[in-house]
């Protein structure tokens, strides 16, 4: 009888794990991924650096224009105009008016989730009408002109209203592009072809140049009108689209058996297929958001003051001359924070939905 | 009973048959268009008369009256609004192709480079796309030609390249090739030794089906292709010089000059739709499921045949139609130089023209039409490609 003797465990051989190892196998695996893993230390190495200095420990933070002494970035300059790349034009005493929009925009998005569904509706409908009468006056508050209207105020509003006028529209062109009723086929077909083969800036002339021609004189629009017009009929079409995707995905027996209950086809379309077209879709549309947000940016060719027109504007402040790097790096970092954290967004309810075994 | 349902079946109303209902709402759509069309149409033709804005395309013969920054046929300001029309054309060509090659390059090696082992390459990677994707293209057009190209130095204090490229606030300056007569030997060199590149490409893969022998093809064609037509140059006695840019006065002279308007545009472009080829690289990467690349590996290919020949050919199929796509944003995004005055198409025919003739409708709907064509031949062109890269199913 073979007696058996207790062996320890070894210890795991040299070089398969703790930092060293992870080092070897992501960094320097073979000649030619060391030789790009220098690269990319260098690339950083050259630029983090002095990007750093420049926004940061060179910037200048606090005190007067003449007191510069640092060759840094001068933020005092958008301190200094701050209030005009957030609000435009708009009368300083009433600033507290988008404010409070804001803050009701943000209770209801809170309270949203957790009401029935009569008081969703309520939220829906209200909050438009609020918000415009708050910025825009009436009800007794003061009256201020679209003309001005400007900076991030602006860009929030086009988005905003270029979203939520394009969303019906868009969801009936792409219901009607899967309709079996030709001439409805044809014409939500004409219409999103067309609208998605020109480019937006060429539509927004069209709405700013060409549409007061097309009805009778005496019907003025202001401008911002003209521009959210000519937004939203680009939006929708691209909407259409990203919800034809989702109503394709849906399986043809979900159809069947929605007719074959006797639902009606705004009964079927509305309880049973497009709750779970808009539901795939979601990821997409967030997407398309992010589009219509970064194309805002296009109003300022028609001469609206969005908050990257603020760059031009502001600088043309004969005491503040030569300041656009700031400016244009101040708007950037606004618009990247709310493009980023929307695709960040979009992509977690991706995976929530992503029930792949991969 | 099944006469309660008969009669209950007779009850349908002529409205509520579904067929009958399709047909109400599609002339009711088409009478609401009608309708639609001739009021705009009427409106529009009283505001014209009213206004005194002319009709008719007659205004595309008439003189134009102002200079362009850049042409690339010959132009000047007594050409007519129709020429006009061409030189802006043309140079929205010009950028959209800068700006796809770039764009393209950039993108394959971004998106490639996203899916590296190497940590570094890899985040670096992800860092150039979620940076430049989420900034608007506006944004960075403004941004490269007023803060980045507008410190460059002045034309005396060039940054200069071999002395033969210069670059300042004025443009990029490189060398012009001058082509003489005996430089027809070397395209024709050119043209023959690609004739033989893909005869060669025959030969090597029958053989290749015969014998199983490996040709290195690549390398072989790529010698060809370069050795050919320079061996023609040197032996006719080098038939083409460089022109070379100088400084005279306050300015550069001669060789190619590409305006500051024309680099940030292009810069713009191609950084920011760069970023959309990478993902539509790296999603059509990763759709290959990887069993296949496991089973090729099984068979014993080799890394590189399994990327040509298992890998590739399966991911193209993904990434074509969004890269396409992006093409065409592309196209439609250099309309933006009209921020910047790039002389193209929207700049100086939307903008300068239209401001001169004051017939917006037609120059406007000129001008979206122009696009319209370029879509549609694009699409028609995907849904080409998309035919033939379909898998051939039993």
């Amino acid at each position: 009888m073979a007696i058996y003797e207790k062996l320890e465990a070894k210890p795991a051989p040299q070089g398969t794990k703790g930092i060293v190892h992870w080092v070897k196998e992501n960094l320097f695996p073979s000649v030619l991924s060391s030789i790009l893993t220098i690269i990319s230390f260098y690339i950083l190495y050259i630029t983090i650096p002095p990007l750093l200095d420049w926004m940061i420990f060179d910037a200048t933070w606090s005190g007067t224009k003449e007191e510069i002494t640092k060759d840094g970035a001068r933020w005092i300059f958008i301190f200094e105009k701050f209030n005009q790349f957030i609000y435009g034009f708009y009368p300083e005493e009433l600033y507290w008016r988008p404010n409070l929009a804001l803050v009701i925009f943000v209770a209801y998005i809170i309270a949203f989730k957790r009401v029935n569904v009569k008081l969703k509706a309520f939220i829906i409908i209200s909050f438009p009408i609020i918000t415009y009468t708050l910025v825009a006056g009436g009800f007794g508050l003061e009256h201020v002109e679209t003309e001005k209207w400007g900076g991030l105020l602006l860009t929030i509003i086009v988005a905003s209203v270029g979203i939520v006028a394009s969303f019906p529209i868009g969801i009936l062109f792409a219901l009607g592009r899967q309709s079996n009723m030709p001439i409805i086929k044809t014409i939500s077909v004409l219409y999103i072809e067309f609208i998605r083969g020109v480019p937006l800036i060429t539509l927004l002339f069209m709405s700013s140049v060409i549409l007061p021609l097309f009805f009778p004189e005496g019907m003025d629009f202001d401008k911002l009108l003209r521009a959210l017009i000519g937004i939203t009929l680009f939006q929708a079409a691209y909407i259409a689209e990203v919800i034809r995707g989702g109503l394709q995905a849906i399986p043809k027996g979900q159809y069947e058996a929605a007719d074959a209950m006797g639902l009606s086809y705004w009964q079927s379309m509305g309880l049973i297929i497009l709750p779970q077209a808009l539901k795939i879709s979601i990821p997409n549309l967030v997407g398309s958001f992010i589009s219509l947000f970064k194309d805002t940016t296009l109003i300022l060719i028609i001469g609206l003051f969005d908050i990257l027109a603020m760059v031009t504007l502001t600088n043309s402040d004969t005491n503040w001359l030569g300041f656009e790097t700031e400016g244009y790096v101040f708007v950037t970092m606004i618009y990247w924070v709310i493009c980023f954290s929307m695709s960040k967004y979009a992509k977690s309810i991706e995976d929530k939905f992503n029930t792949d075994h991969k | 009973m099944k006469t309660h349902k008969k009669a209950r079946q007779k009850e349908v109303a002529f409205y509520n048959n579904p067929e009958n209902r399709a047909i109400i709402y599609q002339v009711l759509a088409l009478a609401g268009i009608f309708i639609f069309t001739y009021f705009i149409l009427n409106n529009m033709f009283e505001n014209i008369e009213k206004r005194g804005i002319n009709t008719g395309f007659d205004f595309l013969s008439s003189e134009a009256g102002f200079g362009i920054l850049q042409s690339l046929v010959a132009y000047d300001e007594s050409d007519s609004h129709g020429k006009v029309f061409l030189v802006g054309l043309l140079n929205t060509i010009l950028v959209s192709v800068i700006g796809i090659i770039f764009a393209t390059i950039i993108g394959l090696l971004v998106g490639i480079g996203r899916l590296s082992k190497n940590f570094m390459v890899s985040k670096l990677s992800m860092i150039y796309v979620e940076t430049f994707r989420n900034i608007p293209i506006l944004l960075q057009i403004l941004f490269w030609y007023n803060v980045v190209l507008a410190s460059l130095p002045s034309p005396r204090q060039s940054i200069s390249f071999f002395d033969s490229i210069f670059f300042n606030n004025r443009g990029l300056y490189i060398p012009r090739p001058i082509l003489e007569s005996g430089f027809t030997a070397v395209i024709i060199a050119f043209i023959i030794a690609i004739a033989s590149v893909i005869y060669l490409k025959k030969w090597a893969t029958k053989r290749h089906d015969e014998t199983g022998e490996d040709f290195p093809l690549f390398w072989v064609s790529i010698g060809i292709l370069i050795a050919a037509p320079t061996l023609v140059f040197l032996l006719s006695g080098m038939p083409a010089t460089l022109e070379i840019a100088t400084l005279k006065g306050f300015n550069f002279k001669g060789g190619w000059t590409l305006i500051p308007e024309l680099l940030a545009l292009a810069f713009a472009l191609s950084i920011y739709t760069a970023t959309y080829i990478a993902e539509a690289v790296r999603a059509g990467i990763e759709a290959v499921p990887k069993g296949q690349k496991e089973a090729a590996a099984a068979l014993g290919l080799k890394d590189s045949t399994i990327l040509k020949k298992v890998v590739l050919p399966q991911a193209l199929r993904v990434i074509i139609p969004p890269v396409i796509n992006q093409y065409l944003n592309l196209v439609k995004n250099s309309s933006l130089a009209t921020a910047i005055g790039y002389p193209e198409l929207v700049t100086v025919f939307s903008g300068t023209s239209l401001n001169q003739v004051g017939q917006a409708i037609e120059i406007i709907l000129m001008t979206m039409a122009v696009y319209l064509t370029l879509s549609i031949i694009i699409s028609i062109l995907m849904n080409y490609l998309n035919s033939r890269m379909q898998i051939k199913e039993r």
